[in-house]
């Protein structure tokens, strides 16, 4: 879907961005993760042509961007801007209309649009005729996105849409990002510095160090497979979690083993498909001492204790980290 | 205080006719200059937020040309546009060109670039990102430069009647020269209330929200446009010749009111400045003119003065008046003035103007070549024994006058001096003087009498034939009143003159007065 080829630029002798390639495939997340000044934000604003390249290509649907008028491209792209960058002269009702009045929708279909799209961001018709300032920041991220939304474009670019909300609100944006259906068909690139934010959206991820792209996978492979020390150093800190949160049941089961467990704590039962974060976190919960799983492919049943699950998982990550 | 108010608003009724017109011009010359200013300076800012390296010499020459003096400012234009509307209003337009321009730019500029960098992402062309949403949000800042330069254009508007555009400057500065003091308030009032009621207005405007002022914006310049139609150039009859008088001439008994009077005479007649009336006359833009029997620009401006005929014009013989607590604390200074008495006669004070006037010598080289022509001078002697301080008016004349005594107090006696030169008109001269701001200044003993005693009409008929019951009655009015002294008459006598062109007076056989009357009336 989209394609990048040799894509460079130089600010004067500063290489931000060089000749990095990657491709994203229709309705795929890739994520552009890296250090601040890596060159991320240059290399989106590439894509939608708000900065030229000094050199290399891109390609959208096959068609060369730079062959397009970059007012059209940029109505065919939504972008969600690192500070989101609201108008603040306009109500929220005409922040999300911004596109459909350049794309010359009519009045019905526009407000039609605008107010489906409050509601499936969780915003009251209450909002529509307030102005930004009057917002909180992440209501202000939601008309942004909604923003980027309206006109249903097939690219969606996000530079660190959740960039300035505290842990909590953040990771409640996070789920319902990734519930909203509007989301799951369209092509995401999206910039971030936060590894986790990176490892729980993202389908694809480009580690980038001065402009350059270190390593290009899933999260598993980044996590598992890291190409140089660059890559381990980077995930080192939050490595125990990012591995949780990329270890399902299903990749332990080979090395899990039924047991008898003694004892009269509660069982639960476990999801085969659930990573071990939300194991561990169900676990605790409820306080249990019985694990209970089953293989959706040939419906074996095993009963393990949490220490069982844990050793497995040191084992599997020695396996898998030696190859 | 209850009467003088009362005489105030009978003055503003019985004017009310010129208040009005000169109210409803100074607002016109307001607007039209705002609204050319507005149509250059917002276009002219924009563009220079596109082009930076345009910015600084833009913003450079706009700050440049608001440090000119108004009056200088006013005198350049002669020779390009004339006098009347158009060098007034280019002026005027000038001055708050910077405030339009320079918020323009700031206020784009200011835009949050996060705001502009979304707009050019959401799919905006230049135009619609400057539209929609660079002018918007600066509007607030292009306002607040708006109402600066209306406040501006309304206090420099006053200006305009030295240019003979009228406005409420012909009041105000015709009463500072006849020491009117009703007269002064009548224009001072109405154009301060202008400036107040309109920032006010636009203070307004700044404030309303910003949805509201979208309508505001596109309905702001038919604002303009009608409150510009309110100029209207005086409508004068026309005649053969058109003349250009001072403020202070046209309200005087014995200046244009004398003229109509007891001469008849009818001319076109524009209100005008006297730094810019010789000019004026010089580059054919007046004819008849009214000046001082010794400017030394009748020589430099190769005018001719008419002769008063009928004897209208009373005589103005120059000496320095001096507050009678300061002859006492300086014991030295009256004899010391006196030694200038008698030594300065009409044509001697007409080639000492022209020096300064046309030569742009400096008044204290003028002042030191004459004291050592006529062996007066002495170096300067210590000064530690108090200083006197010396008051002047406006012109050449008084300058070199005032370097004159200057420089004999300081070789005769041990006193140092302060030169308080420019003092306005008589009224801001004489009212320095009463309050004790300063010690003396040369006066005319015309002026004396008409501008500060302003005696009954049958006191002056009786008066003015005769130079020295005019000196006499001054004298000992002055003395009984406000108890200053006139001290001995320099000996020239500066009174006011009709002046033409020589050449012109000589092609139309033009000599008195009279003559000219006489050549009006003819068909
Ligand atoms: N307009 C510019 N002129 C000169 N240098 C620039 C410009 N924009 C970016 N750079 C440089 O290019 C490099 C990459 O910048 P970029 O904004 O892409 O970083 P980033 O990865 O988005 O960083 P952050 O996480 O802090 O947003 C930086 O070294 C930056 O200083
Ligand atoms: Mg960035």
């Amino acid at each position: 879907m989209i394609k990048v080829q040799k894509l460079s630029k130089h600010f004067g002798k500063v290489k931000a961005v060089d000749e990095i390639s990657f491709e994203v495939k229709e309705h795929e997340n890739l994520i552009l993760l890296g250090t601040s000044g890596c060159g991320k934000t240059t290399t989106l604003k590439m894509i939608n042509r708000l900065i030229e390249p000094s050199a290399g290509n891109i390609l959208i649907d096959g068609k060369n961007i730079f062959e397009q008028s970059p007012e059209i491209l940029r109505r065919g792209i939504g972008y969600v801007l690192q500070n989101n960058g609201l108008f603040p002269h306009y109500t929220v009702a005409e922040n999300i209309a911004v596109v459909p009045q350049l794309l010359k929708w009519d009045k019905k279909r526009t407000e039609k649009r605008v107010a489906e799209l409050l509601e499936k961001l969780h915003l009251t018709k209450d909002y529509l005729s307030v102005y930004p300032n009057e917002l909180s920041g992440g209501q202000q991220q939601r008309v942004g996105l909604a923003r980027a939304l309206v006109a249903d474009p097939a690219v969606l670019l996000m530079d660190e849409p959740f960039g300035a909300l505290d842990n909590v609100t953040r990771s409640k944006i996070h789920a319902e990002f990734k519930a909203l259906d509007e989301l799951k068909r369209k092509t995401i690139i999206m910039v971030t510095h936060d590894v986790q934010e990176a490892f729980e959206l993202g389908d694809h991820i480009c580690l980038m160090d001065q402009g350059k792209i270190i390593q290009d996978g899933t999260p598993a492979e980044l996590l598992f497979k890291p190409k140089n020390d660059f890559v381990k150093e980077f995930l080192k800190e939050q490595r125990l979690l990012l591995e949780f949160k990329t270890s399902t049941v299903k990749s332990l089961w080979h090395l899990l083993s039924n047991e008898e467990i003694k004892g009269l704590g509660p069982g639960i039962l476990v999801n085969y498909k659930d990573d071990l974060w939300t194991v561990l976190e169900r676990s605790t919960f409820f306080n249990a001492e019985r694990l209970n799983m089953m293989n959706l492919e040939n419906k074996e049943m095993k009963t393990v204790s949490f220490e069982s699950l844990m050793s497995a998982f040191y084992q599997y990550q020695k396996g898998d980290s030696h190859e | 205080m209850n009467e003088q108010q009362q005489t105030l608003w009978e003055f503003m009724q019985q004017q009310s006719d010129k208040l009005l017109t000169q109210t409803l011009q100074h607002i016109g010359l307001t607007f039209v200059s705002l609204f050319i200013a507005v149509l250059i300076g917002l276009p002219l800012g924009i563009f220079i937020t596109r082009k930076k390296q345009f910015s600084g010499p833009v913003l450079g020459v706009a700050g440049v040309l608001q440090t000119v003096p108004s009056i200088a400012l006013l005198g350049f234009m002669i020779p390009l546009l004339g006098i009347g509307a158009k060098p007034a209003i280019v002026a005027l337009l000038l001055y708050a060109l910077l405030p339009i321009i320079r918020n323009t730019f700031t206020g784009i500029t200011g835009v949050d670039a996060a705001v502009k960098e979304a707009a050019v992402a959401m799919g905006m062309s230049k135009w619609q990102v400057l539209f929609k949403v660079e002018l918007p949000l600066a509007m607030p800042v292009i306002f607040a430069g708006i109402r600066t330069a209306t406040v501006i254009t309304v206090g420099v508007a006053t200006l305009a009647s030295y240019i003979a555009a009228g406005g409420l400057g012909e009041f105000i500065f015709g009463g500072i020269s006849l020491n009117n003091t009703n007269m002064i308030l009548a224009g001072a009032i109405p154009a301060a209330l202008l400036a107040i009621i309109f920032d006010f207005l636009l203070s307004r405007l700044q404030k309303l929200n910003i949805k509201k002022l979208r309508t505001v914006t596109t309905d702001l310049p038919l604002l303009l446009l009608l409150l510009s139609s309110l100029y209207f150039i005086p409508s004068a009859y026309g005649t053969k010749l058109k003349a250009g008088f001072t403020p202070e001439f046209m309200g005087r008994q014995d200046g244009n009111l004398g003229l109509i009077s007891k001469y008849g005479l009818k001319i076109q007649t524009l209100v005008i400045n006297d730094a810019v009336m010789y000019k004026a006359a010089y580059e054919k833009q007046l004819d008849v003119i009214s000046g001082y029997s010794t400017d030394g620009r009748l020589k430099a401006y190769d005018l001719v003065v008419l002769d008063d005929d009928k004897k209208i014009f009373p005589p103005y013989y120059a000496a320095p008046i001096v507050r009678e607590n300061s002859l006492k604390k300086f014991a030295l200074l009256e004899k010391i003035l006196n030694l200038l008495a008698g030594k300065i006669n009409d044509s001697t004070m007409t080639a000492l103007n022209y020096k300064t006037d046309y030569l742009h010598q400096s008044p204290e080289r003028v002042a030191k070549e004459f004291l050592v022509a006529n062996k007066l001078w002495k170096p300067a002697r210590n000064g530690n024994d108090g200083i006197v301080r010396i008051g002047s008016k406006i012109f050449g004349e008084q300058y070199i006058l005032a370097s004159i005594y200057s420089m004999l107090i300081k070789g005769y006696s041990n006193y140092d001096t302060s030169t308080k030169t420019g003092l306005g008109g008589t009224k801001i001269c004489f009212d320095a003087l009463t309050n004790d701001q300063i010690d003396f200044y040369p006066e005319y003993t015309g002026t004396g009498l008409l501008a500060i005693l302003q005696p009954s009409p049958k006191i002056i008929d009786s008066l003015t034939h005769s130079k020295d019951e005019t000196y006499n009655y001054v004298q000992k009015e002055f003395e009984t009143k406000y108890s200053i002294k006139w001290l001995k008459p320099i000996g020239f006598n500066n009174a006011y003159a009709l002046m033409m062109r020589k050449k012109q007076a000589k092609d139309l056989k033009i000599k008195t007065i009279s003559n000219l009357k006489r050549f009006l009336e003819s068909k």
